[in-house]
């Protein structure tokens, strides 16, 4: 894709004073600095990247510059001129857009309403206009090739779709600065193509791009310039052609990196969990998991690779206890334990590390004691009949606590204190430990730095290597290639392909997630596509 | 069943339904009129939840603006030259109890919304404090003002129509009882049609909704959430003080201590039950108080023969106790509550903590 | 925040005794100092329509209030007996809000625990006081247990809030002792709708004019309150389900058993309040027994911050408060509400705490009120616990 083809970007580059400038923004949290003496400028026909691991403070410098949050000391400049931006209406009004790592769509709205929210067309002062604003929504989505049907519900879009109606969220108003959030987080790589090819357009048009990410390829394939951030800072800034993966990846974390864990080879045994003809309904009550059948051999990783919202939440919830299988049997070690409790299937030998860990991991206002007995707190010595003994469950914490490198000035303060890395390696600490058969991970190194990703990833293959049979289910196709001696992938409730983990290729393996693996790998441009 | 049994009991099911089809123009009356306050409470918790905000305290507002309907009119009936409109029998002391009461009750509602959205305490424990509240001082107050026996101010009279609308044959007896109810009462079946429309067509109501349902997003699009819910709770205490001020100034013309006797409590089983919509919560509204206009329809008309001896042998407190009761198994049996709107009970916290 | 360290929680070192005291007592103490502030201004705003403005009728009236708790042995007594049904009740409702539950019908619960009691009373009105005691007493549980075994149920099965559920119990636990007591159960030569006097259940007096037996099962049920939620499984159980019913789930408990049993006990505490107050203090049952025990007792599990101790100190003072009620409005003309109002704003103060520290610089302990109430408000708009 040519950097100066059209008129436009040519003029552009003649006059490259930045439309924005932050300079100097520094933002102090209660025990932190989130972001310290920032300096950022962006211009008209660009597409800068803002680079930096989970934490390192990209987020919050993008909610200042949303009005979403105050900086304590900085400023910044549109078109040279300081502003003070008092709040997203003040940043909308001034031009600046964001589309949101954690999409900011109400279900229960269709795209209009979600795309129109604060910014209604008027037929008199009371009521809306519908006609008018249909119209310009889908004139909008044409300019990418979309067919939008505005009165769609978001709350029954793919994910991939709703990415698309946030952009033209941000698209709708009168923008000049475009700030994307993490954009490539939960889509194939065709979709993430097709994004890079969104953001080129945009770039032609004139607008300013900020591309935050942590994933470097992505990084370095469409910006134009990269300013990396690590615990607040920025650390350098480098154009993609003078830098490579390596380089970025000892920026972003400070050190030498090892961009892929050592895994070695693996030497699988006997089957230890088998699935068979599962049948799984979701909270609706619509199928969720068709006729699933696949088996984890001892001493072996199986990832399941799969765009979130393919079934892969109620596949996990149905093999540790937590639902249901409407059909279909589970086998451990050959014992059927279908439709078993959580607390058979852990006394089984099941480990379980959820992809939601303030839902099903911990209870954040106990204790760090009371979550690592969470699920033996009944069992002796932690408790005789129905008296518990708290010197018992201490001493375990302490234990714990020292093995795993939890970091915490005390074992006994509320979960809710740790980090995301540390409240994570709890729950690993609990459920890595025991007489172990089979270990379930659902997106285990989601949000976490790149220290705690290391510790947890050589921790799993470690247990691999002692005959746990691992289950590994990522949105996260790379965690998946990294780690996975065999690939599964999830499609529409389906098992769609098994495929050998170290001979995966990334374009494949994204195709089937997009596709299932029907066609030739055409992406849905309309919503009845998708059916 | 033998089919020995079966004969009397269908039997008996078809004399209950006539006899209920036969009564029902003359319960209509009654029965709007004993669903005018639910209705009214119904749109207070709409307009808190519908943004986001749980609100059991409607009962202590009713209550509050009870009291203060009552209280003000009357002291303004002493102090007040007696103008009198010949409409629905307006008078000018009965127009500052009404006013007054909206006023406190929307008082109250600020104090809730405070609680609820700046402090973010726990909404039901804000609405109960309401309610402890209410009881408290309505009491303290009314047993100081009682030993003085103050004068009643009246209520607001019903309109009469001219009995051709009577007449009018299938559905006469449905507008009369509709429209005959008195001033507060036709302002309830207003704001319903009102509030109903605006909810899905105007641009309130779109904002409305979607800050109830997730004001992370409608704050990134530059919506006010704070505000915007500070506007509907206090907006929504003038209907619970409408519906208090029905009760003293309008459907009776004295107050007693806890009057308010659970209304405000049904009022939100209504609004459940009618999926957090207006014209929901009026229609479900309707279907509790027909229960009431069953008991006196009983106790002063009970139907003929076997049916009559069986409907008269349940002690009269079943009757009583059957609005509550119904509430219960409506509440327990037919409504998902996964249609409620997905933010509520949920402080909102302005400036997010990311990283 | 995970790139710098650790978000930092300072230290915590082992706190004397004085500390906790301090940080647990100080914000309750506050709530209750400028409540009889508010009060205290109250009284005088209404003190024309008393005996005339008067700024020194809010001293006389909480002087005659600490008397009528404090002032002589009969008053002391008579403060611990308001006091038990309080202290019963806050239980009653202290424990749901543990396993994230608003009991707000420990007033049905009560009436039911009363009824019952009052059923088996008259049935063994003539047998020996050895049987009649102990089956009224069962009668009572049993009674209150069955009216918060009904939400427990809804809520566990159809996710009915129990908010709702249990007011509306209240209701028809009113009308339905109405129809009992008007009915089968009304006395043979009695004045207006009630039972005949207890003979054989009636509890005994053990100290002072009227302090009966009950008071013991108030001073036992604390200390088990206490170990039950806090040093055994079972309590472990509750607490979890009330802090996170997913992750109590994924822990291999129950959270619908435990929804059940929790507002199933909560019932039998309040249903023995219920029949301690008929059978020890009031000696028979009317048709209407107007009573405001069970609202005072959501007051006292706020107070007490759902914590079987802070409890029994709330449940003392409230019932101090309600003992002396009736001197001050006897010697100061201030109508017993006043205890309610007073009640009414300790719990706004309390509520409000985050303001109040932020006024008044206070600095207490860790947490907030009681991060199980959280679970509380959220649940309302949740389908069934699974």
């Amino acid at each position: 894709m040519s950097e100066t083809g059209t008129g436009t970007s040519a003029q552009k580059q003649g006059q490259r004073a930045p439309v924005l400038e932050m300079r100097g923004i520094t933002k102090r949290y209660p025990g932190v600095i989130a972001n310290d003496g920032i300096d950022l400028d962006v211009r008209a026909g660009e597409i800068h990247a803002l680079l930096g691991e989970n934490g390192a403070g990209k987020s919050t410098l993008m909610n200042i510059l949303y009005g979403l949050a105050v900086p304590d000391s900085g400023e910044i400049l549109l078109d040279g001129k300081p502003v003070d931006i008092s709040g997203p209406h003040d940043a909308i009004s001034r031009g600046i857009s964001m589309v949101h790592q954690h999409f900011m769509l109400v279900p229960v709205l269709s795209i209009a309403e979600n795309i129109l929210l604060g910014e209604e067309p008027m037929a008199n002062p009371i009521l809306m206009d519908r006609a008018a604003s249909h119209r310009r929504i889908r004139e909008l989505g044409q300019r990418f090739g979309w067919e939008v049907d505005p009165e769609q519900r978001v709350g029954s879009l793919s994910v991939g779709w709703q990415q698309r109606v946030e952009i033209l969220k941000a698209l709708y108003r009168n923008a000049r600065v475009l700030v994307l959030d993490e954009p490539t987080a939960v889509l194939t790589p065709q979709e993430t193509k097709e994004i890079f090819e969104v953001l080129r357009t945009l770039r032609a048009e004139g607008y300013a791009v900020i591309f935050i990410s942590h994933k470097l390829y992505e990084v370095l394939e469409v910006a134009d310039r990269i300013t990396v951030i690590r615990r607040g800072k920025v650390v350098g800034s480098r154009i993609p052609a003078e830098t490579d993966e390596e380089d970025l990846a000892e920026l972003m974390v400070g050190r030498e990196v090892q961009l892929t864990v050592d895994r070695g080879e693996s030497h699988p045994g006997e089957p230890m969990l088998v699935a068979e003809g599962l049948r799984v309904r979701d909270d609706r009550g619509h199928e969720a998991v068709h006729d699933v059948g696949f088996a984890v051999r001892a001493g072996e990783v199986f990832g399941v690779a799969g765009v979130a919202g393919n079934g892969q939440d109620e596949l996990v919830e149905a093999l540790v206890g937590l639902r249901r299988p409407a059909a279909g049997t589970i086998r451990l070690a050959g014992r059927d334990v279908t439709g078993h409790s959580p607390r058979d299937l852990h006394q089984a030998g099941v480990g379980f590390v959820p992809g939601d860990r303030h839902r099903f991991g911990l209870v954040l206002a106990f204790p760090i004691t009371d979550n690592l007995v969470l699920n033996d707190y009944y069992l002796p010595p932690y408790a005789t009949g129905l008296r518990r003994n708290d010197e018992a469950i201490r001493a375990y914490a302490e234990q714990a606590i020292a093995e795993y490198d939890i970091r915490t000035p005390s074992a006994t303060i509320p979960a809710s204190n740790l980090s995301g890395g540390n409240q994570q390696k709890c729950i690993v600490a609990r459920e890595f430990e025991g007489d172990l058969k089979l270990l379930v991970l659902d997106q285990p190194t989601r949000g976490l730095d790149v220290g705690s990703i290391e510790f947890i990833h050589r921790q799993a293959v470690a247990r691999r290597d002692t005959g746990v049979a691992i289950l590994l289910v990522s949105a996260e196709l790379d965690e998946v290639l990294e780690l996975s001696d065999r690939i599964g992938v999830m499609y529409r409730g389906r098992l769609v392909a098994v495929l050998d983990g170290p001979s995966a290729d990334r374009e494949q393996v994204g195709l089937l997630m997009a596709t299932g693996g029907r066609d030739g790998g055409t992406q849905p441009q309309t919503m009845a596509d998708e059916a | 069943m033998d089919a020995i049994y079966g004969i009397p009991i269908l039997g008996l099911v078809v004399q209950l339904i006539v006899y209920l089809v036969e009564a029902f123009p003359v319960l209509a009356p009654t029965i709007v009129a004993a669903a005018t306050p639910i209705a009214l409470g119904a749109l207070c918790g709409f307009m808190n939840e519908r943004s986001g905000v749980v609100n059991i305290g409607i009962e202590g507002m009713m209550l509050t603006a009870a009291f203060v309907a009552w209280w003000t009119a009357s002291i303004a009936a002493q102090l007040v030259p007696d103008l009198r409109l010949a409409v629905f029998g307006i008078t000018l002391p009965l127009l500052i109890g009404l006013v007054a009461a909206v006023v406190a009750a929307m008082l109250v509602s600020a104090v809730h919304a405070w609680l609820s959205i700046s402090v973010r305490a726990d909404q039901i424990i804000s609405g109960t404090i309401i309610n402890i509240f209410a009881v408290a001082i309505t009491g303290y107050l009314n047993l100081l003002i009682s030993q003085q026996s103050p004068p009643s101010a009246g209520s607001f009279q019903a309109l009469r129509l001219p009995s051709a609308v009577e007449d009018i044959p299938v559905i006469g007896w449905l507008i009369d009882a509709f429209i005959s109810v008195g001033p507060i009462g036709l302002t309830m079946l207003i704001s319903v049609i009102v509030l109903q429309v605006l909810l899905f067509r105007s641009r309130w109501g779109l904002r409305t909704r979607a800050v109830g349902e997730h004001p992370k997003a409608a704050e990134t699009v530059g919506i006010d959430v704070i505000r915007l819910r500070y506007r509907n709770v206090v907006l929504g205490g003038a209907f619970a003080g409408l519906a208090g001020a029905y009760l003293t100034i309008e459907f009776g013309s004295a107050f007693q201590g806890e009057m308010t006797a659970g209304r405000g409590f049904i009022a939100l089983a209504a609004l459940i039950f009618g999926r957090w919509t207006p014209v929901g919560a009026l229609g479900a509204a309707l279907l509790f108080t027909t229960s009431i206009g069953l008991e006196r329809s009983i106790r002063f008309a009970p139907p003929e023969g076997q049916l009559g001896e069986l409907l008269t042998a349940v002690p009269l407190q079943f009757y009583s106790a059957l609005p509550y009761l119904i509430t219960i198994i409506v509440l327990a049996g037919v409504v998902g509550r996964s249609l409620a709107p997905a933010a509520v009970g949920r402080p909102y916290e302005r400036e997010s903590k990311a990283a | 925040m995970t790139a710098t360290a650790p978000a930092a929680a300072p230290a915590p070192r082992r706190r004397s005794l004085g500390e906790r005291l301090r940080a647990v007592a100080l914000l309750p103490a506050i709530a209750i100092g400028l409540a009889l502030v508010i009060g205290g201004i109250v009284i005088i705003l209404s003190s024309p329509l008393i005996r005339g403005f008067d700024p020194a009728l809010p001293l006389v009236a909480y002087r005659a209030l600490a008397e009528g708790a404090f002032g002589s042995v009969n008053a002391l007594v008579n403060t611990l007996v308001n006091a038990t049904p309080l202290v019963l009740a806050g239980l009653a409702v202290g424990i749901g809000f543990k396993a994230g539950l608003f009991n707000i019908g420990a007033q049905g619960q009560f009436l039911l625990g009363a009824v019952g009691a009052t059923v088996a009373a008259i049935a063994l009105n003539d047998a020996s006081p050895w049987v009649a005691i102990p089956v009224s007493l069962l009668a009572g549980m049993a009674g209150g247990l069955a009216w918060g075994f009904i939400p427990g149920f809804l809520k566990a099965f159809t996710g009915a809030h129990e908010v709702v559920t249990t007011i509306m119990l209240n209701f028809v636990a009113i009308h339905l002792v109405s129809g009992i007591i008007s009915g089968p159960l009304r006395g043979a030569s009695v004045t207006f709708a009630r039972t005949d006097d207890f003979a054989a259940a009636g509890l005994p007096i053990l100290i002072g004019r009227n302090g009966h037996l009950g008071l013991l099962f108030a001073l036992v049920a604390v200390p088990l309150a206490w170990w039950v939620i806090y040093r055994s499984t079972i309590g472990f159980e509750i607490r979890t389900v009330g802090a996170n019913p997913d992750a109590a789930r994924y822990a291999g408990m129950h959270p619908r058993w435990i929804t059940i049993l929790t507002m199933s006990a909560c019932g039998l505490l309040a249903g023995l309040a219920g029949a301690g107050e008929i059978l020890g203090e009031v000696g028979y049952m009317p048709a209407s027994y107007g009573t405001t025990v069970g609202f005072d007792a959501i007051a006292v599990a706020l107070l007490g911050r759902a914590h079987p101790v802070g409890i029994l100190f709330a449940g003392l003072l409230f019932g101090a408060m309600q003992a002396g009620a009736g001197l001050m409005q006897v010697q100061a003309g201030v109508p017993a509400q006043m205890v309610g109002l007073l009640q009414a704003v300790i719990l706004f103060f309390l509520a409000a705490e985050l303001v109040v520290r932020q006024v008044l610089r206070v600095r207490t302990g860790d947490g907030e009120l009681m991060s199980e109430l959280q679970t509380v408000s959220q649940s309302y708009g949740d389908q069934a616990t699974r």
